[in-house]
Order: C-alpha cells, then structure tokens, then sequence
C-alpha cells in the first residue's frame, strides 16, 4: 500500500541528514579539544554548520508540522484514550517476547494506522515535544543575550545548555532505536526500501 | 476550556512558546537596566581636609578664583584631563595617599607656577618596585612584561603606565570583588579608553580610524564576548608569574582559535578566573567556577551527565545487541 507520500519522504530524507550533520557537529563542540581534534571538527567549523543545520531543520520542521496540519498525515498522530497503556503493553511485549515465538503483530500496519501504539508514542513525544523544546533551546544558544541571567537560583545558560544537550541526547537514542526497529520488517532492509518508494508491504510489519 | 482536537493544542503550545521566549527576554532587559549603578563611596581620607584644597577646582568640571588684577571673582571651566572626582580618587588604590605625596608642595599655591607642569610624574615601578610589601606582585616581572609588550614600543610618543592605570582614579577589581562582570567591564573600558576613542587614540598613532566591532567581526556572538571576557584574555600572553598579564601582544598573535576557551583545558582558568581556580569543579562541571558568571560550551561540560548519557547509550546498544541475538536463534531455528 502506498503509505509514504513524497513530501513525507523528502522531509524524512532531509530531517535524517540534518540530524546526522546536527549530532556530529554538536557532540565536536562539547568534546573539542586544543591539543586533539582527531574525531572532531574544529570548534569553529562545527559551530558554522551546526547553526546552518539547525536553521534548515527548524524550516524543515515547520513543514512537517503544517503538513500534517494540512494533509491527513496528522490523524495518524493522534493518540487516543482508549486502551492506551494496554496497547503500549501487548506492542512491548510483541517485541520482547512475541516476535521470537512467531506471535502475529499486534497492530498490523493499514491505510487507517501507519503506526503501532509505540510508535505513535515515542513519534509525538520526539515531534512534539522533544523538537519543539531542542529548537527553542537552540534557538536561546544562538541568542544567548535573551537567556535570563538566573532561573531558580540557577544560571540561565547552563539551564538552556544542559537542556539543548539533554533532549538531543535523547532524541539521538530515539533515532538510535528507530533505525533499528526499521530493520524489524520481513527483510532487514524492506522498511529502509518502503521508506524510499513509498511502498509499504503488508508482511513488513514491525 | 476543553481542548477537542491536536491542532488547538498545537496553538496552545506555540502561544506557550511565545509567552516563555518574551518573558526571557524581558527579565533580560529588566536586568541589563539594573546595571550600571555606580556605588558611591564611604572612605573617609585622613588627608580629606588637604585634598580639598586641590579638589575644590579639579574636583569638578567649573573652579572659582579672584582675579586681583580685575578686582573680581571669576568662574572658569577646567580642563578635562584635570579633573579628578572625588569619588573615584577615593575608591582608588592610592585613596589613603595625600594630593602632595605625588605632586609638589609648590601646588599649594595659586596661581600654580608655570614649571610645575614639568613636574616628572612617577611610574609604577618607581613606587612599587623592589618593595617587599608589593612583592607578592612581582612589580619587577610586570615592568618586564610591559618592555615586551607592543605598547612598550609607543613610549617615545608618550605610552606610560598612566594610560591604562590612571593613578587617580584606577582600582584592582580582580582580586577584590566576587562579580566577575564588573571587573570586566572596568578591566574592559581601560582598554576602550583608547582602542575606541580615537581622541586619545591618535595622541599615539597615525591611524586614520579605529573600529574594533568591525576587526573583531569574525568573533560569534561578539557582544556576549565583549561582555563575558577581557580584552586581555585574548590578547596578553599568559604568564604565572604574574597576577594579571601585561604583555600586550601583536594583534596577529591574538588568541583566535576558539577552543583555547571553548574546552576543557580553557585558558580562560588561566587568566580571567585565574583568582578563582581552586574551585576545579562544582557539581561535576569542568572548570566549574566559570559557571558562577558564565557558561562556555566545551569548557563546562559535566561529568556526571557524561557518565549518564554514556550507561544509557550502552544499555540501548546492548538491548540492541541482545535482541539481534534473539532473532538470530529465532531465524536459524525457523529455518
């Protein structure tokens, strides 16, 4: 079924670049070193492209978010009430237990549901709320003269930082496990491919 | 109000976004309009009584005197490098000192006589040199550093101590005071007293303009810099001998790489929070005394959030590592 449609995958394909140039970039200006730069940037390099690539991803963000505003990608996000700590549980448990006993999916992939229940939970907490706050905080990295001097006591700046830091962490081990659930499909590499044509097959479910 | 859809509460967010990034930068402007609130001094001068005959014309901009020849008391503006207010003499280092123990005694009188302005003025070093009360601060080291340094080579047109350390008027602020902002700011304007007044500036150079925004336009988030660091920091030679560096160096060997600060070795422990640094780390922050006043990313990274986030990404990976496992037995024992 045709599930993928080509903004959905030129935003995925562009959000993933960014956030691969974002992370190395990143993690160069945390770890520089004046005597050893061997699996860094330079500092001033890294932030040069770290600025670029966060700008391009917040514009890519803003597409994403009107895009689901405007198409029907956004139902697809919608969490409901109903059952939602029980399904959370049965996809869990598919995946530590089920998928070894050649337990059927849970929640099969259809036109009406992209995601699985873990999926569209860890989905809006990285899109929603993860991107929001790691924008913002970059934003407040680059125009660091609007960060309060004190919050609670605390230095305005390294609040901001330990925050941009932490969340990006997070959202690295997101995409850590994203990537790896993506070779959970009949083939390691078919939802790589699905993602690429657009194409999902019924026994990709992962 | 019963939020229906995501889309309202994509509003609300944004709007939440709005709010808490205008209150950020009003709680800055706020601050930014509490600086710069001058102290007025206490300090009561033994030598008040015998100032005051000097203060009572430099001591402002306008002085008074009767003219015997016109037979009438006549009202005149002092000439700006002459003026010495009284505050700023008396939170000065040399605050204690009486007018007359620098200048002549010949200055008690007045009309003051023409060759006192011949007067040879005293240099640091002729004070605080060989003395074993200032000899915690190697007078003799910074005299040699200041032989070395590119201000030395423009005392033929008239460079002294004076044109950064106003006798008058200047005070130590490093040691002395836990706001680490405000000693920069004061250590900060004793270099833009010149390098951005080009009235002063041109006594000592042929230059035709002077413009250290525009030379030092490479710098990101130039302000903050200016605002968080000395100009010294940059562009004095680190020396341990001495408290604070004197040995101005060529521009071209100016500091540029930034991650001479920006890491964990930042020389910024040597030099600005140098007085500071026996305060290694604070709440496992490198370099931790930096984040009293400041927060230099590289310089303070913490090493418990490093230990943290790196447990984490091991115990994913070998989540990862199991699971593959897992499917592994599972495929060869399906097949």
């Amino acid at each position: 079924m045709y599930l993928y449609p080509k903004w959905i995958r030129l935003w995925h394909l562009i959000n993933a670049v960014l956030f691969l140039i974002l992370i190395f970039t990143g993690l160069s200006m945390q770890y520089t070193d004046m005597h050893n730069s061997t699996y860094t940037v330079g500092f001033a390099k890294a932030v040069r492209w770290h600025n670029g690539a966060a700008m391009t991803l917040t514009a890519s963000y803003v597409f994403f978010v009107l895009g689901n505003i405007f198409t029907g990608n956004g139902k697809y996000y919608r969490i409901r009430k109903e059952n939602f700590w029980s399904d959370l549980y049965k996809q869990l448990k598919y995946y530590s237990f089920g998928m070894f006993r050649g337990e059927k999916h849970p929640f099969p992939v259809t036109m009406e549901r992209k995601f699985n229940p873990l999926q569209k939970f860890s989905y809006v907490l990285a899109m929603y709320a993860g991107m929001p706050v790691l924008i913002l905080s970059g934003f407040l990295l680059l125009f660091p003269e609007v960060v309060p001097d004190t919050i609670f006591g605390i230095s305005g700046l390294v609040l901001n930082d330990v925050l941009h830091i932490s969340i990006g962490f997070i959202l690295s081990i997101f995409m850590i496990i994203h990537i790896y659930t993506c070779t959970l499909g009949a083939k390691p590499f078919s939802l790589f491919w699905g993602m690429i044509s657009g194409y999902h097959r019924a026994d990709d479910d992962h | 109000m019963k939020l229906t859809n995501s889309r309202q509460l994509f509003i609300l967010f944004a709007l939440f976004l709005i709010c808490t990034s205008s209150y950020a930068a009003g709680l800055r402007f706020f601050h930014i309009k509490a600086e710069g609130q001058d102290t007025v001094t206490t300090y009561t001068s033994p030598f008040y009584e015998d100032n005051e005959r000097c203060f009572k014309c430099h001591g402002q901009n306008t002085y008074e005197y009767t003219n015997e020849n016109l037979g009438r008391q006549v009202k005149a503006l002092m000439f700006s490098e002459l003026i010495i207010k009284r505050n700023d003499f008396y939170r000065s280092n040399h605050k204690s000192f009486s007018c007359t123990d620098c200048h002549s005694d010949q200055y008690t009188t007045f009309p003051h006589a023409g060759e006192l302005r011949m007067e040879q003025a005293y240099n640091c070093i002729d004070c605080h040199g060989g003395d074993e009360k200032f000899a915690r601060f190697n007078f003799e080291e910074i005299e040699a550093e200041y032989q070395r340094s590119v201000h030395f080579k423009l005392e033929d047109e008239g460079f002294t101590c004076w044109k950064c350390h106003n006798p008058h008027t200047y005070r130590i602020n490093v040691r002395n005071t836990e706001n680490i902002k405000e000693t920069i700011l004061y250590d900060n304007n004793i270099c833009l007293s010149c390098h951005a007044n080009f009235d002063r500036f041109q006594l000592l150079t042929n230059r035709s303009e002077i413009n250290i925004v525009r030379t030092h336009e490479w710098l990101p988030n130039q302000a903050l810099h200016f605002e968080n660091v000395r100009c010294i920091e940059c562009h004095a030679k680190i020396n341990k001998d001495v408290l604070v560096s004197h040995e101005i160096l060529p521009k071209e060997n100016a500091v540029k790489r930034c991650n001479e600060c920006h890491s964990q070795n930042s020389i910024l422990m040597a030099t600005l929070y140098k007085f500071k640094a026996r305060e290694q780390r604070r709440a496992g922050f490198f370099n931790g005394i930096i984040l009293n006043e400041s927060y230099v990313i590289g310089a303070n990274r913490n090493e418990f959030l490093n230990i943290f986030s790196l447990s984490i990404l091991i115990f994913i990976l070998a989540v990862i590592v199991v699971h593959v496992a897992f499917r592994i037995m599972k495929s060869r024992n399906g097949s």
